[in-house]
């Protein structure tokens, strides 16, 4: 974290007689906010351009004839202002500004979601006055079949100025003029953006209201909690509002330091997954080969007695989607009570060389490079990352410091996209495969911040070209998960060879504080690092496995969908710890039901490293978390780990020290693919098992298409608009070829949308060597 | 609509008379509307192309300016001024005589598809109050019979003319020109008597200034 | 004070359009002596003349040009605004019908004197005729070398484009301008920044009246002190005065600052016959009206203050005692009300609400509260809209209260067409009622 020394210059001022000093540059709203005078307003947000157009914030400032919107003036030295507090023209100018706010405002507060949480409702009554003077007829519109009361809109230009300078999406506007503008959106380009919904919370009227939320709650009947959004590494903070049990909705929670005051629409909106369709009691297979409903009891009793039965041969398969404190719990497991190293979280394409940077570079770093670097940084290069895709929030971010012009970002990627074109991106167009020597040739020095994704594990010699290029040119690297458990999992030890907290399993002296802390003989541990997540799948597909541990994974996210499978297949005995039931559950020999993220506490860690706590917000489903069943399997084992509750768990993960011997940094040379390679990455909004159940946000998700280079094209005689079949040796995938800008020889696939499922139907990775020809036709 | 491989090149043209692109957004929707008599949707749609803007951007500013039809209009657009000066001086009388001749309203179009009526505000010639215009051509002192008149020739394909200005070609025919792309009808004539009064004036009470000045 | 034929001297002349016929006439040669001087020395004698904006503000050029910081390394941009729309006004209109060579030479001048090689004329939409005669004087002065790549040998490079609005009045205000200009709805903006630091393309911009523009090619030729020959200190040089209403010769008067209405409407013919003056605006609907008692006063930008009104665009409108006063007023907040860009609270819901308090006076239909109701309306907006169309909007009424309050009152009770036959009101009464 980069702590600014600069001096802030202060500014005296005062505001209703009280002086008050405050920085430089400071808007006269916000002064008057930290005396606690709250002044109205409806246009004004701090994130957003000032406008001064609702006029409700004016306030009297003396020397001046007329009163100054507090929302657009910035202090000065000596200034004397007064708000409605002290001044009666500027109580007057702003009862006079409610009273022209509410002529045309409908009274239909009873049947407005808004009502009880409305800015105009509440500073109507505080700033208003009691009766309308208005007897003329209330100007009407034409009723959109989009969800915005446009006769409620007051014009406040919050949802257009988010869409065009927060989000570059400006499919929101205000259409016609005078007291017929409104907000619109057009009819044939639909407001797609992966931010709409923070428009609906900065709406300070009801104009804008939510699809799913519409006309079925009250505020006040909810209970709002703090949480943190699981669906990415970007680490919202979020306001869940739950009623009876049941999630109703969620907002973007303000934390300045991290999402600020937004969110993106996956993680506002992609929750029903939590109530729907979920597993609610253990199921064991029995003789007839079915699973079926079982007692806890009983259903711990057989994973115990089946796990224990392979021992010497198990290994454990445990997804991104933990909690660090779940995550640890299995780390723990797995070493401690399996006695086996064979684990890896990383459910998707990963290799040797990603092992190897994340245990050296990444484990147990702590919060490294954060969000306010970004902002501050005078160039960002993207390696193997699309932002609005794989962390929206550093996309936020990176527009808002763009936007500001001190900030420049270049992009090494296969095309220009429409997420970098929103952050103005220098885009190196690069072949999938290719990424090494665009990297290398870059001139980059200490004011850099080189950000790198997912899909650089795929890419041999990426992550060492990387971790180099930070190293000789000062600048400074983050790796960019796109899992929220990605990077506890990573301190937690979910890898081969890795214990918690960076810590090495081959250091003698880091493997017995471990068997210390976990209260176990030295000797039971482990001591050679184990397979990853490709070998363990190779070597039980093989049927060199005995038993499987399986948490949260999904086989479309694996490298080949149809091998994990069959690697459970021939696995005699697996254990499957999931929240729905899945193809995973559907071959596992005990299935036991945990707790989803609203369910439990617990902690993220964001990909800066930074923790992200939240409490549990629904108690009502007695949930139990994966750290307390793997806590009752080790305890049907004989072997006593205590409660395993968040807080042991917790206070456990911090007895380990910083390593003294890391895990040396990866050198992989640079291997070249000979050939049309595949780049591609998850779309923020896509098939993934989080997202299922919300047809509104489906319906934003973006058209499944292959991007290429028009002239790779013309050598494959496609044309655009044409059919065409991206093929491996494993199937093939037939959708509509789309021209991009972007470099020669690569084509460009959603990971998992649509017809498009790479894992499934290519069991390919980002950078691997595919096969194009024209099919299907037009 | 599609349009024509001509359009899109006039459209592309306009952006490039501009340092910065979007100045040419203006003029880009007169373009469309003089082909189209309306700013369609496919209009909005072929500038927002042009610009690489957002649709909702282009129909933000086609519905801003009041010159921007968003339904079809006729082949003349006849505007009568009822602000204060005209619709006093006769624009009222005027505007109440043909919208009952024509039986159509404010920004209504005749049966016949020949007129599209609107009440304008100000055309900047209050010294020539009551104005019309006809396809926004000035059509100055008016007065009840001559705009009858006028429309009636319109109608029926006779020739008008403008007082300040040209033969009346029809609304696409002024957009054209909006847009940017001359007709060489500058030499209609254009000077009369209310705008020489001063000089006329002048003249008559010896206030004229030396040569060498002026 | 004196009629000075000066942009309208020629006007009579068959090609006083076309650059001959300008040029026969000095045309250029305020030009091509600027272009040999020093750019600050014209920025100097614009200040020295003492010419105010002809916009309806009255800001002093010279001074506007002066904010524009110098060898800032951006470029920098003339904005010619010939949006003239204002209710009364109706004089850049005819100036560049028929003189638009004097606003080409202006731009040209003005252009180098504040580095700008690129100008824009922006002219409202709904005068193609005009737009026609602009763009020919620009593209005669391509032609002849006066504009273009190094202007007559000296170097200086300048691109004029001819820009049509699309029927927006708001487009007047100088930062709504420029957004329409940019491809934006016109709406204006907040400043600071000012334009002349961050305007067109967030580049250092003057934005001047056509007028305005139009007088600087007459004072470089001359000098600072010719134009000081007419008018008073604060108000010096010669206006176009557009005289309308119900005088026997409603026209354009050239004439010098500080003439009076009195003068004027002599020169006009006077009112027409067998009718007497009712209430006059000196220059256009956004300024409070007058009467016969202030006739005697110089026009002039302090003077017109100093009644509590404001020489604005110095187009008087003129009207007979036949004209119902609730009617003129209603219509103008019609007017406000269609052209309110909406961007702000008081103007937008304001004029919505006050234009149909009066439709309801002026139907007669009013209530006993209306009044004071709209009188408090007014208040409401003036000086707490974002930019002077609300304060525009709020102008008419209690000016016109001031003089005539019982035809108001009478609005409760009387439709203005039963008190005021509106066919007498009609220019054409005689002949066609």
């Amino acid at each position: 974290m980069t702590i600014d020394n600069t001096p802030v210059e202060l500014v005296t001022l005062t505001i209703d007689d009280i002086e008050v000093q405050v920085p430089k540059g400071t808007l006269i709203i916000r002064a008057a906010e930290q005396l606690g005078v709250q002044v109205p307003r409806f246009c004004d947000h701090p994130l957003l351009d000032p406008v001064a157009a609702c006029r409700a914030c004016l306030v009297e400032i003396e020397g001046q004839a007329k009163p100054q919107p507090s929302c657009a003036m910035t202090v000065a030295e000596g200034m004397k202002v007064r708000t409605q507090v002290s001044s009666v023209m500027a109580d007057e100018a702003q009862k006079g500004v409610m009273e022209f706010l509410l002529i045309n405002h409908p009274l239909d507060c009873p049947v407005c979601d808004k009502g009880g949480e409305c800015p105009l409702q509440n500073q109507a009554m505080t700033n208003g006055r009691g009766e309308s003077r208005f007897d003329g007829e209330k100007r009407e519109f034409e009723k959109p079949i989009n969800v915005s009361d446009r006769e409620r809109c007051v014009s406040c230009a919050r949802c257009t100025r988010f869409a065009d300078q927060v989000a570059g999406d400006p499919m929101i506007a205000l259409l016609e003029r005078g007291s017929q503008q409104q907000v619109g959106i057009s009819d044939d380009q639909p407001f797609d953006s992966y931010f709409s919904g923070n428009t609906i919370q900065i709406c300070p009227v009801g104009a804008l209201t939510s699809a799913k939320y519409r006309f079925r709650s009250r505020p006040f009947d909810l209970v709002s909690v703090p949480t943190t959004c699981e669906h990415c590494a970007s680490g919202c903070s979020l306001r869940t509002d739950i009623r009876r049990g049941n999630v109703m909705r969620r907002l973007a929670w303000d934390d300045p330091q991290v999402n600020e005051e937004w969110n993106c629409d996956k993680g506002r909106f992609a929750f029903p997954y939590v109530q729907e369709g979920r597993l609610n009691q253990p199921l064991v297979r029995g003789e007839d080969g079915l699973l079926h409903p079982a007692s806890w009891t009983e259903a711990i009793d057989v994973a115990a007695k089946g796990l224990a039965a392979a021992s010497g041969a198990t290994a454990v398969l445990a997804g991104g989607r933990h909690t660090v404190e779940d995550a640890y719990a299995i780390s723990k497991f797995a070493r401690a009570v399996l006695g086996t190293d064979d684990v890896d979280f990383r459910s998707r394409p990963h290799s040797t060389e990603e092992t190897q940077f994340l245990s050296s570079v990444v484990a147990g770093s702590g919060l490294g490079v954060t969000y306010a670097d970004l902002e501050k940084a005078a160039h960002v290069v993207l390696v193997a990352f699309e932002p609005e895709d794989e962390s929206p929030m550093i996309q936020l971010r990176l527009r808002k410091a763009v936007r500001r012009g001190r900030t420049k970002v270049t992009a090494i990627t296969s095309h220009v996209t429409s997420g970098n074109k929103k952050l103005n991106a220098t885009v190196i167009a690069t072949a999938a495969g290719h990424e090494v020597s665009a990297l290398s040739e870059l001139a980059l020095d200490a004011n850099t911040i080189i950000l790198v994704g997912e899909r650089a594990a795929s890419v041999t010699g990426l992550l060492t070209a990387a971790t180099k290029k930070a190293k000789e040119s000062g600048a400074k690297l983050a790796w960019v998960p796109r899992r929220a458990g990605d990077r506890g999992a990573v301190d937690a030890g979910l890898l081969p060879g890795l214990l918690p907290n960076g810590n090495s399993l081959t250091d003698s002296s880091a493997r017995e504080k471990a068997a210390d802390i976990w209260n176990v003989e030295n000797n039971t541990l482990p001591f050679a690092a184990g397979r990853d997540f490709g070998a363990i799948v190779h070597a039980a597909v093989n049927g060199e496995l005995k038993a499987l541990l399986i948490t949260s994974v999904d086989v479309e996210d694996t490298q080949h969908s149809a091998s994990t499978l069959q690697a459970i297949e021939n696995t005699p005995f697996v254990v499957s710890l999931e929240i729905r039931p899945s193809s995973i559950t559907e071959l596992a020999n005990v299935v036991l039901p945990v707790a989803v993220v609203t369910e439990k506490s617990g902690t993220f860690i964001d990909w800066e490293g930074r923790p992200r706590n939240f409490g549990q917000a629904i108690r009502e489903h007695n949930k139990l978390t994966d750290g307390r069943v793997l806590a009752m399997i080790a305890d049907a084992m004989d072997v006593l780990l205590g409660q395993q509750d968040v807080a042991q768990l917790r206070a456990e993960l911090a007895q380990f020290a910083a390593p003294t011997n890391r895990v040396d940094a990866p050198s992989h040379g640079a291997d070249v693919p000979n050939g049309l390679t595949l780049s591609t990455w998850n779309q923020l909004i896509d098939d993934g098992a989080l997202q299922e159940g919300e047809p509104f946000l489906a319906a934003t998700s973006r058209n499944v298409i292959a991007g290429l280079n028009s002239k790779t094209a013309a050598a494959h005689s496609i044309a655009e608009g044409d059919l065409i079949e991206i093929s491996t040796s494993l199937g093939s995938i037939t959708v509509e070829a789309i021209f991009v800008d972007g470099a020669e020889n690569t084509v460009w696939l959603p990971t998992n949308s649509g017809e498009s499922k790479v894992r499934t139907n290519l069991g390919a990775a980002h950078g691997n060597i595919v096969t194009i020809k024209r099919g299907g036709g037009q | 609509m599609t349009f024509t491989e001509t359009t899109w090149n006039e459209a592309k043209e306009l952006a490039g008379r501009y340092p910065h692109s979007r100045s040419a957004l203006l003029p880009m929707l007169h373009l469309v509307q003089s082909v189209e008599g309306l700013v369609s949707s496919d209009g909005i749609a072929l500038c927002a192309d042009v610009l690489d803007l957002a649709t909702a951007e282009v129909a933000a500013v086609a519905t801003f300016y009041t010159m921007y039809k968003r339904h079809n209009t006729g082949k003349h657009h006849v505007g009568v001024c009822t602000n204060t000066m005209c619709g006093l001086l006769g624009g009222d009388a005027i505007w109440n005589a043909i919208s009952s001749d024509l039986n159509t309203g404010h920004d209504e179009t005749s049966e016949d598809g020949k007129i599209t009526l609107e009440r304008i505000e100000c055309q900047a010639a209050c010294t020539h109050a009551p104005v019309v215009t006809l396809d926004w051509e000035f059509f100055d002192d008016a007065t009840v019979d001559g705009v009858r008149k006028a429309l009636s020739d319109l109608r029926e394909g006779k020739e008008v003319k403008s007082t300040r200005g040209p033969v009346i070609k029809g609304l696409q025919a002024s957009e054209r020109l909006l847009a940017g792309f001359d007709d060489d009808e500058f030499d209609a004539p254009a000077i009369d008597e209310k705008m020489l009064a001063g000089l006329h004036r002048a003249r008559e009470v010896g206030q004229t200034l030396p040569s060498s000045e002026v | 004070m004196v009629l000075t034929p000066i942009l309208t001297a020629h006007w009579d002349e068959a090609d006083s359009y076309k650059l001959e016929g300008y040029k026969r006439h000095h045309g250029y040669v305020a030009l091509a002596k600027a272009l040999k001087s020093d750019p600050d020395s014209i920025i100097q004698t614009v200040k020295d003349s003492g010419l105010r904006g002809r916009g309806g503000a009255g800001f002093p050029t010279g001074m506007k040009w002066g904010f524009v910081p110098q060898n800032d390394g951006k470029p920098h941009y003339l904005v010619v605004n010939a949006d003239e729309s204002e209710p009364g006004a109706c004089k850049d209109i005819p100036l560049m019908l028929a003189n638009p060579h004097a606003l080409v030479e202006g731009v040209a001048i003005s252009s180098y004197a504040i580095r700008a090689n690129h100008a824009f004329i922006y002219i409202r939409g709904e005068v193609p005729h005009v737009i026609r005669r602009v763009t020919n004087a620009v593209k005669e002065a391509y032609a002849a070398g006066l504009l273009g790549q190094n202007i007559q040998g000296s170097g200086f490079n300048l691109e004029v484009v001819v820009h049509a609005g699309a029927g927006a009045y708001i487009c007047g205000e100088e930062t709504a301008l420029l957004d329409s200009l940019e491809g934006h709805r016109g709406q204006p903006r907040l400043k600071p920044p000012f334009p002349a630091v961050a305007g067109l393309y967030a580049s250092p911009t003057v934005i001047n009246n056509a007028e305005t523009i139009a007088n600087i090619p007459y004072i470089i030729r001359n000098g600072a002190d010719w134009l000081k020959q007419w008018g008073t200190e604060k108000s010096p040089g010669f206006k176009l005065f557009a005289v309308s209403g119900h005088v026997k010769r409603p026209g354009i008067y050239e004439a010098a600052l500080g003439t009076t209405m009195r003068e004027l409407l002599e020169h006009a013919g006077g009112m027409r016959d067998g009718h007497t003056l009712k209430f006059w605006i000196p220059g256009g609907s956004s300024v409070p009206m007058l009467t016969e008692a202030h006739l005697d006063l110089p026009l002039t930008y302090e003077d017109m203050a100093a009644a509590g009104t404001m020489l604005g665009t110095g187009t008087p409108m003129v009207f007979d005692e036949t004209t119902s006063v609730v009617k003129a007023v209603s219509r103008w907040l019609q007017f406000y009300k269609h052209e309110s860009c909406g961007k702000c609270t008081p103007c937008r819901e304001g004029t919505y609400w006050i234009s149909g308090l009066l439709k309801r006076l002026e139907k007669g239909e009013g209530q006993e509260t209306d009044l004071e109701k709209i009188d408090e309306l007014c208040q409401q907006i003036m000086g707490r809209s974002f930019c002077a169309l609300g304060d525009a909007a709020a102008t008419p009424f209690p000016g016109a209260m001031k003089h005539f309050r019982t035809e108001f009152e009478a609005g409760v009770r009387t439709a203005a067409d039963i008190a005021f036959d509106p066919a007498a009101t009609t220019i054409f009464s005689k002949a066609n009622v």
